[in-house]
């Protein structure tokens, strides 16, 4: 049984050396292996493929809900360019949290809970000047800016934001991930040793 | 068996409510007779929302199940309050225009016609023909965009995606017009006390020509992908059914009622904004059934094609707005020549207009039934009360009359038909 396979692992070796042999030697195969092989850290490529399959969570609030469909749903601006037209609707399986709305105060614990539900690394965008800040309703309903509950990445203005401006939002935050080390807030934050459990 | 249904919510969220019937086990082997026992008397209590993709928005449904069986559900409302009723009071009254859209955000022409004509009701203050009829141009558009988003997320709660990409696609030309008339594609704020903010672009017409000539081949496809498709049809058919009188009973107004087989509509019951000169037939249903409420709905769309289409052949010309100017600001052109101009303009954007003090109710019909604006003054610059009967949250007490009895499955459909914009339901 031993001896089997290592006889099998010295054919795949074999075979091996011999693809990259082929008819170069030396310097020659040298440079065609450079040309080839892409080096990079593990952390890049492995932001490279988040940012590429940011799956958002199908969570919708209130009116920039239906500009947050329009990008998904609308033929027009096909969120699939971006790897993240999969809406899932369980936190457990989302990367990306959306709040499209108004954020009330009987809300607020709720979007919290679900934040807490999502697995890490995840990101939020808070869509609408509602959202961001409460926008134009100044009043005891509303809770001023969701980031006085949970961190976010992205701010996107507009009341409500044309489908364009969230388009632009996911690629900031795309590029915001591809940039950074880190694996989500937390370390990009120092914020190590804050986690809750839900 | 203890009185579930009269338990309060708090009680029965409890994850599972487990009804011993005494002290015989729920479920297991009768000693005496070695029977099964049925398990009839186990009720599970289970929350629907607020974060699920089927109730559109964030309603939550306290459903108390039997196997698959719905026997009692309660809407538990307010998770999207934004106290926006309260919000007007501390507004000028032309600047609550830009608050009321934003309750019902599918319909938001319809709020602002409704809170404007209900100021012009106590202003005793004329609109000109052509600012009533490019106000019915509009509403009707947005009957029909939110009619197709309509259909967009019920086909999707069924699993009909590709009316999803179909329904917002077709949505998008209307919100092209929007964009034209006034520049933004939701919450536009076209509509001004007095008439409307501005004359329609060059162009437009032909554009929303073209979107009229368009638009019947799309519901016909429409028609084409759902009308006989066989889940469609078994989803829909003969679920949801509320008769008629009881529909009534409860205030639900709009295609539901209509399903049902009665015709009340606000445009033919008591015509506002000129739509007595406009040719169109209100469709209604037979059963009142959810397919029945899917047909009248779509049928409604043709309909606000043939009005849209007669309110652009008979345009008058005229001004968009009175010429009040106590009331509306003044062309642009007369605050560098007239004196008296810059006054009001400066008296309007300041302190705003004042309303005579009295109270005014004013209903229309939105595209989900009657909606009503209930403006009072004291005489100020700012509304002393406004309050909106808004028909997503009367509809929403439909919900246990149509899933009761019913299966889970048909708990989702019967959200979908009743159609909740929950921005309107919590305001």
């Amino acid at each position: 049984m031993k001896r089997q396979k290592l006889d099998s692992m010295k054919v795949r070796g074999a075979r091996a050396q011999q693809m990259l042999r082929g008819d170069l030697e030396g310097e020659d195969l040298e440079a065609y292996v450079e040309e080839r092989v892409l080096l990079t850290k593990f952390h890049d490529a492995q932001n490279w493929a988040r940012k590429n399959a940011m799956w958002p969570l199908g969570f919708g609030l209130a009116c920039c809900a239906i500009e947050m469909i329009t990008v998904i749903g609308s033929p027009r601006n096909d969120l699939s360019r971006f790897g993240a037209e999969v809406i899932r609707f369980t936190p457990r399986q989302a990367d990306m949290l959306i709040i499209s709305g108004r954020v009330s105060v009987k809300m607020a614990p709720v979007i919290r809970r679900l934040y807490d539900q999502m697995l890490e690394p995840k990101w939020v965008i808070s869509m609408g000047a509602c959202a961001s800040s409460a926008g134009m309703f100044n009043n005891y309903a509303l809770v001023a800016g969701c980031d006085k509950f949970l961190p976010v990445d992205v701010y996107v203005p507009g009341c409500p934001p044309r489908p364009e401006a969230l388009m632009y939002g996911i690629i900031k935050l795309q590029e915001k991930v591809s940039g950074d080390e880190g694996l989500g807030w937390r370390e990009r934050y120092q914020a190590e040793g804050t986690e809750e459990v839900a | 068996m203890a009185d579930v249904k009269g338990a309060s919510y708090r009680e029965r969220e409890r994850s599972i409510t487990i009804d011993t019937a005494g002290d015989e086990p729920i479920i297991g082997t009768d000693v005496a007779t070695g029977a099964d026992l049925e398990p009839e008397h186990e009720l599970m209590t289970i929350n629907l929302g607020p974060h699920h993709p089927a109730t559109h928005g964030v309603l939550r449904l306290l459903t108390t199940i039997e196997g698959e069986t719905v026997t009692d559900i309660k809407p538990i409302i307010g998770y999207v309050h934004t106290g926006i009723e309260k919000s007007c009071e501390d507004q000028q009254y032309w600047k609550a225009i830009t608050f009321v859209e934003r309750m019902d955000y599918l319909s938001y022409y319809f709020n602002a016609a409704a809170f404007c004509m209900a100021v012009e009701t106590l202003l005793e203050e004329e609109v000109p023909t052509r600012a009533q009829y490019l106000r019915v141009i509009h509403m009707e558009l947005n009957r029909i965009a939110s009619h197709l988003f309509w259909i967009a997320t019920a086909a999707l709660d069924i699993g009909a995606v590709t009316m999803l990409w179909w329904g917002c696609r077709d949505r998008d030309m209307v919100l092209d017009l929007f964009e034209m008339s006034s520049g933004q594609r939701l919450h536009t704020r076209y509509f001004q006390v007095g008439g409307v903010f501005e004359d329609i672009p060059p162009g437009f017409e032909r554009k929303t020509r073209e979107f009229i000539e368009a638009m019947p081949a799309r519901l016909d496809q429409y028609s084409a992908l759902l009308d006989r498709n066989e889940i469609w049809l078994r989803r829909n058919k003969g679920t949801g059914i509320v008769p008629v009188e009881q529909l009534l009973e409860l205030g639900v107004t709009g295609p539901l009622l209509r399903a049902a087989g009665n015709p009340w509509d606000l445009r033919k019951a008591m015509p506002y904004s000129c739509y007595e000169d406009f040719d169109f037939r209100i469709p209604v249903g037979t059963v009142g059934d959810n397919y029945d409420r899917y047909r009248v709905r779509l049928a409604e769309v043709r309909e606000s094609l043939k009005i849209v289409e007669q309110a652009l052949d008979g345009l008058p010309e005229g001004p968009w707005i009175t010429s009040n100017r106590k009331v509306a600001l003044p062309p642009r052109h007369e605050l560098a020549t007239s004196m008296e101009a810059l006054i009001h303009h400066f008296k309007l954007v300041t302190e705003g207009f004042r309303v005579p003090p009295g109270e005014a109710y004013v209903p229309i019909e939105s595209p989900r039934g009657e909606l009503g604006a209930h403006v009072v003054s004291d005489g100020g610059t700012r509304p002393f009360r406004a309050h909106f009967r808004d028909p997503s949250f009367t509809n929403l007490q439909a919900t246990s009359v149509m899933s009761e009895g019913g299966m889970v499955a048909d708990v989702i459909v019967a959200i979908a038909s009743i159609d909740p914009v929950m921005g309107g339901v919590d305001r």
